[in-house]
C-alpha cells in the first residue's frame, strides 16, 4: 500500500534536492505559459473540423458535436432528438415543425409516414448529437470539389512550395559561393567586402519599400514568383553563418585538391560544400521557414490571385469571407502543418541556430 | 549487383535518366565554364567570379534601393518609372510636416493626419510592448535557467509561436477574440459559475477563510518567525489569524454580496473602438508571437554565466533574491542590450500581424507608421511613392539612432 509520505517522495524526488516552494511556483508559471501558447493552436486544430453551424454558433464543446440528421419525406434534412416520456422510456424522433411550446415530431423509424406524427412538449426533447469531424473542411478546398474559386488552395500550396524551395536552393548556392570566397581566399578588399555585407543587416526591409518595388517592377518582375525570389536571395545572415563554419575547413585540404589539378570549382563544389553541410542545412531550414512565411514583400510584389502564395490567398480570405470559417481555419492548420513539422523534427538545430547567431 | 537485380521494368525507367546523369558527369558544363574562366582569369581571382552573383544581388536590391529611397523622397507624381518622376524638391516632406500640431494629428490634413497617428501609435505601441515583453521573456529564462526537468520541452514550447506566420497567428487571434469567439465564451462561463458559487454561503465562507489562511501565512509567519517563534508556533499562530481575520471578514460581510460580479457582457474586442482594447490586443498578440525568441536569446546568455559564481556565493550563505540581484541580472546585462535594441528596432516596424488582424483599425487606432507608408505607396487610386519615400526617410532616421545606439553598445561591449 502506497502511504502518503511515499507518494510526497516520490512526487519531490528530483535529482536529490528537496522540493523548494519556488519549483512550486516555477511550474505553475510554465503551465500557464504552456496553456497560453497551446491552446490557442489546439482551439483551432480542434475548431478546424467542426461544421459551419457549429462555428458560427461558437460552439465551445472540444469536440466536434453535430447535429443527427435523418432524411425526411420531402427531401428534407430534420433534427433527431431524443423524446423522454413521462414513464421514464426514450423515443428517437425526427423534428419536423414548432408548435408552440410543443414541437410536430414523428418517430425515427417511421419518418416517412406522416400520419404517426404528433406533439410532443419541447422540454422533453434533448438534441441527439454524435463526434463527427468534418473532413469534408479540408478535402473540399484541397480536392476541388465545392467553392474553390475563392479559395484555390491547391494553386497557392504551389506557389508557396515553389518560391520556398527555389529561393532556399538559390540561397544556399549564392551565398555559399560568397561565403566560400570570403573565407578561402586572400586578396584585396576582403575585409570591406564582409563589412559591407554584414552591413546590409543594418538597412531595415520596411524603409526600401518603394524603391524595391520600383526596381522590381523596372525588371519585369512585378507579379511573378521571381519577384518575390530574387530580392530575397543573398542573406547576410546566410553569408556570415557559413562563413563562420567554412573558416574552420583546414586550407591543407583545398591545396591537396590544387596539386591535383583540381579547379576551383571542383575545390567548393567537391570539398567545401559537403564539409559545410551542418551549416548549409541550419541555412536551409532558417530560410524555409522565412520564405514560407514571409508576408510583406509578396503583399506588395504579387497582386494577381492567380500567384498569390498561401500567406497571401490566407489573409485575403479572411478579410473577404467572414461566413466561410471552416474552409479558413482547415486552411490555416494546412499553412501552419509544414512549419510545425519542421520545428517537430529539426527543433534542436532550429533553436540553436538561433541562439548562437541571434538572428532571425 | 546480381542479388538484387532490379524489376525489368524499373531498369527501363531509370536508363535514360542514369544515361544523362552520366554524360553530364563526363561534360559537367558548369565546371567547363568555371575551368575556362580561370584559365582566362587565374585562379587568385576566382573568388571574385564567386562573389558576383552575391554582390550583384545586393547592389541590386539592397544598395541600390537605398539610394533610390533618396532621390525618390524629392521626386512627385505617379509613375513609377525614374526617369519620368519630376523633381519636386521638399514638398513631400512639407505634405507630410505640414500640419498645426503634431501632437494631435486630427487636425492635420490628410498625409500628415496619416503619418502622425502611425506615428504616434508605433511609438506608444514600442514603449508598451517592448517592456512588457521583455519582462516575461526575462522571468520565463530566468524559470528555465533553474535546474529542472524536461527544459528542452519548455524552451520548445515557448519558442513555437515564433515559427507561425504573421498571418497564421493573426487568423488565430481573430478567431478566437470574435465577439461570438471563445473568449468570451469562457470568460462569461467563469462569471456565471462564480457567481453560482458564492451564491452558497458556506462556498463563500469557506473561500474567504482560504484567502484568510494564505495572507495570515504569508504576513504573519515572516513577523512571528523573525521575533524569535518556534516554525511550530509561528505556523499555530498563523493558523489562528487567519481565523480571525476570517472570521471578521465573515461577520463584517454577512450578505456576500460584494463577491457577486455583474454579468459579463461580450466585448468586441478588436472593434470596441472606444476601449482601448484593439491596441492591448495588438501589443498581446505581437508579443505572444515574437517572445520565444528573445526568451531564446536572453537563456543563452543566462547559461553563460560561470555556474562557480553561485557556487561561490552558495559558500558564502548569499541568499538566492541577493544572487539575483548581484550576479545574474548584471551578468545579463550585455546580452539584455542586445535584445532592448532589437526589440525596439522590430517594434518601430510592426506591420504583418497587426495589419491581417486588425487593418489598422478600429478607425486608425492600431495603424502602424509602416502600414502609412504601405498604404500611400501601393492602395488607393493615387499611388504616391514620392511621399511614401520621404515618410521612409523619417523612419529610416528614427531606425538609424537606434541601431547606432545597438553599434555603440556592442562596441562598448567588445571593449569591456
Amino acid at each position: 500500500m502506497i502511504t502518503a509520505t511515499d507518494l510526497t517522495t516520490f512526487l519531490t524526488r528530483r535529482r536529490g534536492r528537496a522540493l523548494h516552494w519556488t519549483d512550486v511556483v516555477a511550474h505553475l508559471y510554465l503551465a500557464f505559459g504552456l496553456a497560453l501558447v497551446v491552446l490557442p493552436v489546439v482551439w483551432m486544430l480542434v475548431s478546424s473540423v467542426k461544421s459551419q453551424r457549429a462555428l458560427v454558433e461558437n460552439d465551445p464543446r472540444l469536440l466536434p458535436w453535430e447535429q443527427v440528421t435523418v432524411l425526411g419525406s420531402e427531401g428534407r434534412q430534420l433534427s433527431v432528438f431524443t423524446l423522454v416520456r413521462d414513464d421514464g422510456t426514450r423515443l428517437e424522433v425526427a423534428f419536423l415543425a414548432p408548435r408552440g411550446r410543443n414541437a410536430l415530431v414523428v418517430p425515427v423509424a417511421e419518418v416517412g409516414d406522416a400520419t404517426r406524427a404528433f406533439e410532443a412538449p419541447r422540454d422533453r426533447l434533448v438534441r441527439k448529437e454524435t463526434v463527427a469531424p468534418q473532413i469534408g473542411n479540408y478535402t473540399k478546398p484541397l480536392f476541388g470539389t465545392g467553392d474553390t474559386d475563392r479559395f484555390p488552395f491547391m494553386r497557392f500550396f504551389w506557389n508557396s512550395t515553389f518560391v520556398t524551395t527555389m529561393a532556399t536552393l538559390l540561397t544556399l548556392l549564392v551565398n555559399s559561393m560568397a561565403a566560400f570566397a570570403l573565407s578561402k581566399y586572400r586578396f584585396r578588399g576582403r575585409d570591406a567586402i564582409v563589412v559591407i555585407i554584414v552591413s546590409t543587416l543594418l538597412i531595415p526591409p520596411t524603409v526600401i519599400l518603394v524603391p524595391l518595388f520600383i526596381t522590381v517592377q523596372g525588371l519585369g518582375l512585378f507579379n511573378e514568383l521571381w519577384g518575390v525570389i530574387i530580392p530575397a536571395i543573398a542573406s547576410p545572415t546566410g553569408v556570415f553563418l557559413l562563413r563562420q563554419y567554412m573558416l574552420t575547413i583546414p586550407d591543407e585540404l583545398l591545396e591537396a585538391a590544387r596539386m591535383d589539378a583540381a579547379s576551383e570549382w571542383k575545390i567548393y563544389w567537391r570539398i567545401i560544400l559537403p564539409l559545410a553541410a551542418p551549416a548549409l542545412a541550419v541555412l536551409a531550414i532558417l530560410s524555409v521557414i522565412w520564405r514560407w512565411n514571409d508576408f510583406m514583400w509578396p503583399l506588395i510584389v504579387l497582386t494577381k490571385s492567380e500567384v498569390y502564395t498561401l500567406q497571401l490567398g490566407l489573409s485575403t480570405f479572411k478579410g473577404e469571407i467572414a461566413d466561410n470559417l471552416d474552409h479558413l481555419l482547415a486552411m490555416t492548420v494546412l499553412t501552419l502543418l509544414p512549419v510545425t513539422l519542421v520545428f517537430v523534427f529539426l527543433q534542436k538545430h532550429i533553436t540553436a541556430g538561433i541562439a548562437n547567431t541571434g538572428l532571425k | 549487383m546480381s542479388d538484387h537485380e532490379p524489376a525489368a521494368s524499373t531498369v527501363a525507367a531509370v536508363r535514360p535518366l542514369e544515361r544523362i546523369a552520366a554524360l553530364w558527369r563526363r561534360i559537367d558544363p558548369i565546371d567547363f565554364f568555371f575551368r575556362s574562366l580561370q584559365a582566362r582569369i587565374g585562379a587568385k581571382r576566382m573568388a571574385w567570379a564567386f562573389l558576383v552573383p552575391n554582390l550583384l544581388i545586393f547592389g541590386t536590391f539592397a544598395f541600390w534601393p537605398m539610394i533610390l529611397n533618396f532621390w525618390m523622397a524629392f521626386t512627385g507624381g505617379t509613375s513609377t518609372i525614374i526617369a519620368e518622376r519630376p523633381f519636386v524638391g521638399l514638398d513631400n516632406f512639407r505634405e507630410i510636416l505640414d500640419c498645426p500640431s503634431w501632437l494631435d494629428p486630427r487636425g492635420c490634413p490628410v498625409v500628415g493626419y496619416s503619418f502622425w497617428t502611425g506615428l504616434w501609435n508605433t511609438l506608444f505601441f514600442a514603449a508598451v510592448q517592448v517592456p512588457a515583453m521583455i519582462l516575461v521573456a526575462t522571468a520565463t529564462a530566468l524559470v528555465l535557467d533553474r535546474d529542472m526537468k524536461g527544459r528542452g520541452f519548455w524552451r520548445a514550447v515557448y519558442f513555437y509561436p515564433v515559427m507561425l506566420s504573421p498571418v497564421v497567428v493573426a487568423v488565430i487571434w481573430d478567431w478566437i477574440l470574435k465577439r461570438r469567439g471563445i473568449l468570451n465564451a469562457l470568460l462569461g462561463d467563469v462569471v456565471e459559475r462564480w457567481n453560482g458559487f458564492v451564491a452558497y454561503p458556506a462556498a463563500a465562507a469557506g473561500l474567504i477563510f482560504v484567502v484568510a489562511f494564505v495572507v495570515a501565512l504569508l504576513v504573519v509567519r515572516p513577523i512571528a518567525a523573525r521575533f524569535g517563534a518556534s516554525p511550530a508556533a509561528a505556523r499555530g499562530g498563523a493558523i489562528a489569524a487567519a481565523l480571525v481575520l476570517a472570521t471578521i471578514a465573515a461577520f463584517a460581510t454577512r450578505p456576500w454580496g460584494f463577491l457577486v460580479l455583474a454579468d459579463f457582457r461580450p466585448v468586441n474586442w478588436l472593434v470596441d473602438q472606444r476601449s482601448g482594447w484593439p491596441m492591448f490586443w495588438a501589443i498581446f498578440v505581437y508579443s505572444w508571437a515574437h517572445l520565444g525568441f528573445y526568451m531564446l536569446i536572453l537563456l543563452a546568455g543566462l547559461q553563460a554565466i560561470p555556474r562557480d559564481l553561485y557556487e561561490a556565493a552558495e559558500m558564502d550563505g548569499t541568499s538566492k533574491t541577493r544572487q539575483l540581484f548581484r550576479i545574474t541580472l548584471p551578468l545579463l546585462t550585455p546580452t539584455m542590450i542586445v535584445v532592448v535594441v532589437l526589440s525596439l528596432i522590430r517594434a518601430f516596424q510592426v506591420f504583418d500581424e497587426i495589419w491581417v488582424l486588425t487593418g489598422g483599425g478600429p478607425g486608425q487606432a492600431t495603424k502602424m507608421i509602416v502600414q502609412h507608408i504601405y498604404e500611400t505607396a501601393f492602395t488607393g487610386d493615387a499611388k504616391r511613392y514620392g511621399v511614401a519615400a520621404a515618410s521612409s526617410v523619417l523612419v529610416a532616421g528614427l531606425l538609424l539612432v537606434l541601431t547606432l545606439l545597438q553599434l555603440f553598445v556592442s562596441r562598448r561591449r567588445a571593449q569591456g
